[in-house]
């Protein structure tokens, strides 16, 4: 491990973090951007949980965390606290692993 | 997700999942030949851990400084897009406060604020949950860098804490049809794009699914 990378790699993280949020500081976007904007989340962080549930290193894998994140969309669904659908999804993640599947 | 103590408490639950996560990043990056040093300038700095731990995998590999920083790039850039989202929740034209909140626009702050009802509940859920997160990631990467790991986090399933999380906190965001549209049309990018393109860019590809709700 170089340097060379600990700071570079620094330098692009922080680079693309600053550059979104300094872009639209001191003025209201257009219309038509603010509300894609607001939609970014919903899509980036559903394409997240498809990303760390059924995928590995770059590949469809379909694993516990299948089993373990269903669990959580169902209770989800019911409308349980964050944190019971958190522990709720590591748990049974946890459990289908221990029994081998 | 609306009153006070359940976002602090929810974004707490979430940072020491993180920690966990930390260990095994620091005992990780030194077991790939970093120094304690770098393994903790690397959290503090770069503070995106799927680009931290992807750098690693490629020094570990036996990959080179280049290849290391392509890999991680492409999973840093999706902080750029999530924080054109969050600069909408925070005050507009505090330069030094945006800068600071630029460090901590990560996966876990946008989706905690993305799941709020207003926008002060919003910054609040963005503050705590960045803040703890950071907090908990450079302690256990201090940790696990300096005395390595003994817990796998696959053992507790914390790898689908996150997930599980990350779904609790579009549910609330489903019931209006422009997000809604938006997230299945992310998922199914996401889906579509992973076997073809390199990790990090089907994440970014979802973006393009905004498209779907903007007019609804």
């Amino acid at each position: 491990m170089t340097w060379t990378l600990v700071i570079v790699l620094a330098v692009v993280a922080y680079t693309f973090k600053a550059t979104g949020m300094v872009l639209a500081a001191g003025r209201r976007l257009p219309p038509v951007l603010d509300r894609a904007a607001a939609l970014v989340p919903a899509a980036l962080i559903a394409a997240l949980v498809v990303n760390d549930t059924v995928t590995s290193a770059g590949a469809l894998t379909i694993d516990a965390r299948a089993v373990g994140v269903g669990a959580a969309i169902v209770a989800a669904w019911r409308r349980a606290h964050l944190i019971v659908v958190i522990v709720l999804g590591a748990a049974v993640t946890a459990a289908v692993r221990a029994i081998g599947m | 997700m609306n009153d006070q103590r359940s976002v602090v408490s929810a974004g707490l639950v979430l940072a020491a999942a993180v920690g966990v996560f930390g260990i095994a990043f620091g005992a990780g990056a030194v077991s790939a030949g970093a120094s304690v040093w770098q393994t903790c300038v690397m959290s503090l700095a770069v503070f995106t851990g799927a680009s931290q731990f992807s750098a690693i995998s490629v020094i570990a590999a036996g990959g080179g400084t280049v290849a290391a920083l392509g890999g991680a790039t492409l999973l840093a850039a999706r902080n750029g897009v999530y924080a054109l989202a969050m600069s909408r929740v925070l005050p507009r034209g505090r330069l030094a406060t945006r800068l600071i909140a630029a460090q901590v626009t990560i996966d876990e702050s946008t989706a905690m604020a993305s799941a709020a009802r207003d926008d002060a509940d919003a910054r609040r859920a963005f503050w705590v949950t960045g803040i703890g997160v950071y907090v908990f990631w450079n302690i256990g990467t201090l940790m696990g860098a300096v005395a390595g790991s003994a817990v796998d986090p696959a053992v507790f399933g914390l790898d689908a804490a996150f997930p599980s999380g990350f779904v609790a906190m579009l549910a609330p965001l489903m019931d209006q049809p422009a997000h809604r549209a938006a997230a299945i049309g992310g998922a199914v990018i996401c889906l579509v794009a992973t076997p073809v393109l390199p990790v990090g860019l089907p994440i970014l590809c979802a973006a393009a699914a905004v498209m779907l709700g903007v007019r609804r």
